[in-house]
């Protein structure tokens, strides 16, 4: 099959005919190029979209107790509703094989300090689970575990701020800082790419919390994450049952809108999910616009050519070339060119992303970029089309009557 | 050699269609050399043509070398071409981006013939029309009559039975006509049948046989007594 010759004809009628040559993967390049380009934009800006969404769980759903507003079941309106640990109980065994975390929480202001250093920060008593649900990243030491909780033990883990604002000249860990009066044990410091107000945190566990606050098993508020295998549809339903069981379990009017209320990042997910396959439509939009410009920018070289090409054919055919034979020294070298004008517009694309990238920042696009087998199948999309494109009129052209391609001048 | 029997061509020019060749019979035996001369639109060339297998008649006989030449396909007619035929043409026809040797070496090419072994022949074929010096030039850099050479150095590289000539010295000065005819006799000499279509009588009186055409009809088919090209050289 491999024909040196046939390759030696071709190379040489490629680069003998350089302008011919060059216009027409010129063509192609360019397509390429834009493609890669846009392609590479329009990622950018999906991933600016999907930072600004931060690294929150972007699954969880938040209950909050509150006052009822309509009396039911004999009970007025007004009652302060009030979770405890078995609650969080309930919601657990119930349902549990939709829950990936879950923690209750108590939130507290506190004065912290550690020797000279003193400063006001959010305290938040919670569960292990809670470090997911934050997606917080443990710098140092550890966070709270299950036998912190079990054994109420009075140990804290400070954010990155607070670690930096007490413990200016040495390592927190180990040392105890003074909450409201009361020394706790840092044990972890932790970050959150959310930003510094994520960072002013203090975490304890919350049994500690309800021991030193009131001595009692009370929740300010529960915060859990759905089975991430849910689509939005059923994490919306999800929040509703919950809502619904525990509005039940608190003799809450259905109606109530105020005593147990619900904030589910379902919600936005949704919104978000649905801006994303618009950002995706659009991607396709323009990616298709490309190569479809591109396709019809070959097309038309490839008819160029073999019109150009017409006497050539007619001589090769009067001595003694077969209309296989023509097809195939036409065929090959469009895809030649095609496939090393596509590489060169691929290259020129990607090196052009690397250089502007970082400078385009400012206008919502973040490192954008393209994945190679996405312009390598445009690119093979852009060979093909050249292909049937150049194959037409090259099959015309081979039966064309050698007199007739011997008169055209 | 060659048997022509009441060959017609037509050519449909809108509705209706020109009546060209309107049977024409035609023997050419081998070792022949033949001029079809002609006015314009006599027919002469497309005669040739059809001998040539790069057009189709629409009726009648063709025999060539035994063959009967009727409805080819590309393929096979292209076979025939290659192994049949040699062309010289009016306006040379080379391909204007391979040099002399790689031009001479196409249609052996075609015959599968190895590179190298293609390469040594073209240039045997192009030392015969003395032209190896010039072998890696590009056609732009010849003059006429070189690049004339090097067509009939094509033409022979196959070696074909029969040698078809359009007007070979249409587009040369007088000299370098005779030059090339001097050339395309001793071709003749050497006992290829040679088919020539001109318009000039002095080109003509070079051929051993003249065949006359007017308006598709064959008018007189006479011997003469070949003029020597050299003796105007």
């Amino acid at each position: 099959m491999f024909d040196l010759d046939l390759w030696r004809e071709i190379f040489q009628s490629i680069n003998m005919n350089r302008t011919r040559s060059l216009l027409s993967g010129f063509t192609v390049a360019f397509a390429i190029l834009l493609f890669t380009i846009l392609f590479g934009i329009a990622n950018g800006l999906e991933n600016t979209f999907k930072e600004a969404f931060g690294t929150d769980a972007n699954n969880s759903i938040v209950i909050y107790p509150g006052k009822t507003t309509k009396g039911y079941k004999g009970l007025q309106a007004g009652r302060q509703i009030q979770f405890k640990n078995e609650d969080h109980e309930y919601v657990l065994d119930k349902f549990g094989d939709k829950v990936q975390y879950i923690t209750s929480k108590v939130n507290r202001n506190v004065i912290a300090s550690f020797k000279n250093e003193k400063n006001s920060y959010q305290l938040r008593a919670v569960h292990p689970e809670y470090m997911f649900i934050e997606n917080n990243k443990i710098s140092e030491g550890r966070y709270i575990n299950q036998n912190d909780l079990k054994n109420k033990t009075k140990v804290a883990v400070i954010g990155r701020i607070v670690n930096d604002q007490l413990f200016t000249k040495e390592s927190a860990i180990g040392k105890y800082v003074n909450l409201s009066g009361i020394p706790y044990k840092v044990v972890g410091v932790f970050t959150d790419d959310e930003g510094d107000n994520e960072e002013r945190v203090i975490y304890i566990p919350i049994t500690t919390a309800q021991l030193v606050y009131g001595n009692n098993d009370f929740i300010d508020f529960m915060h859990l994450t759905y089975n991430p295998e849910m689509n939005s549809d059923q994490a919306l339903s999800f929040g509703t049952l919950i809502t619904k069981s525990l509005k039940e379990r608190f003799s809450v009017a259905r109606s109530d809108q105020r005593a147990i209320r619900v904030r589910n990042m379902a919600q936005s997910t949704k919104q978000v999910d649905m801006l994303t396959s618009g950002l995706t439509v659009i991607i396709l939009v323009i990616g298709f616009g490309t190569l479809i410009a591109g396709i019809v920018g070959i097309s038309n070289i490839m008819i160029f050519i073999v019109k150009e090409r017409t006497k050539e054919i007619g001589i090769r055919k009067a001595l003694g070339a077969s209309p296989k034979s023509i097809i195939a020294i036409i065929l090959i070298e469009s895809i030649i060119i095609t496939t090393i004008a596509g590489y060169v517009g691929l290259l020129i694309g990607v090196g052009v992303l690397e250089w502007i990238g970082p400078s385009l920042e400012k206008y919502f696009i973040t490192s954008p970029g393209v994945s190679n087998s996405l312009v390598i199948g445009a690119t093979i999309t852009l060979i093909l089309a050249g292909a049937i494109a150049g194959y037409l009129p090259a099959k015309k052209a081979s039966e064309i009557k050698p007199i007739v391609a011997l008169r055209n001048d | 050699m060659l048997k022509i029997h009441q060959l017609h061509k037509s050519y449909p020019i809108g509705d209706s269609s020109l009546h060209v060749l309107k049977g024409i019979d035609l023997n050419v035996e081998e070792g022949e050399m033949v001029a079809i001369m002609g006015s314009s639109g006599s027919g002469k060339s497309t005669l040739l043509n059809i001998i040539g297998m790069l057009d189709e008649a629409d009726s009648g006989e063709y025999i060539l070398d035994g063959l009967p030449i009727k409805n080819l396909t590309e393929k096979k007619a292209a076979v025939y071409r290659n192994k049949f035929l040699g062309f010289i043409f009016q306006s040379f026809n080379l391909i204007n981006y391979k040099n002399a040797v790689e031009n001479v070496a196409l249609p052996l090419y075609y015959q599968g013939v190895k590179r190298k072994e293609r390469q040594e022949q073209a240039m045997f074929h192009l030392g015969k029309v003395g032209l190896a010096d010039w072998a890696k030039h590009l056609p732009k850099e010849l003059s006429g009559g070189q690049k004339q050479r090097v067509a009939i150095a094509r033409a022979l590289a196959a070696n074909p039975k029969l040698l078809l000539a359009d007007e070979p010295t249409g587009a040369l000065d007088t000299k370098t006509s005779h030059d090339i005819m001097a050339f395309i006799q001793q071709l003749n000499d050497e006992g290829k049948t040679i088919l020539m279509v001109t318009h000039e009588e002095d080109i003509a009186n070079m051929c051993k046989r003249i065949v006359r055409l007017k308006d598709g009809v064959i008018m007189e088919d006479v011997k003469v007594t070949q003029d020597r090209a050299e003796n105007y050289v």
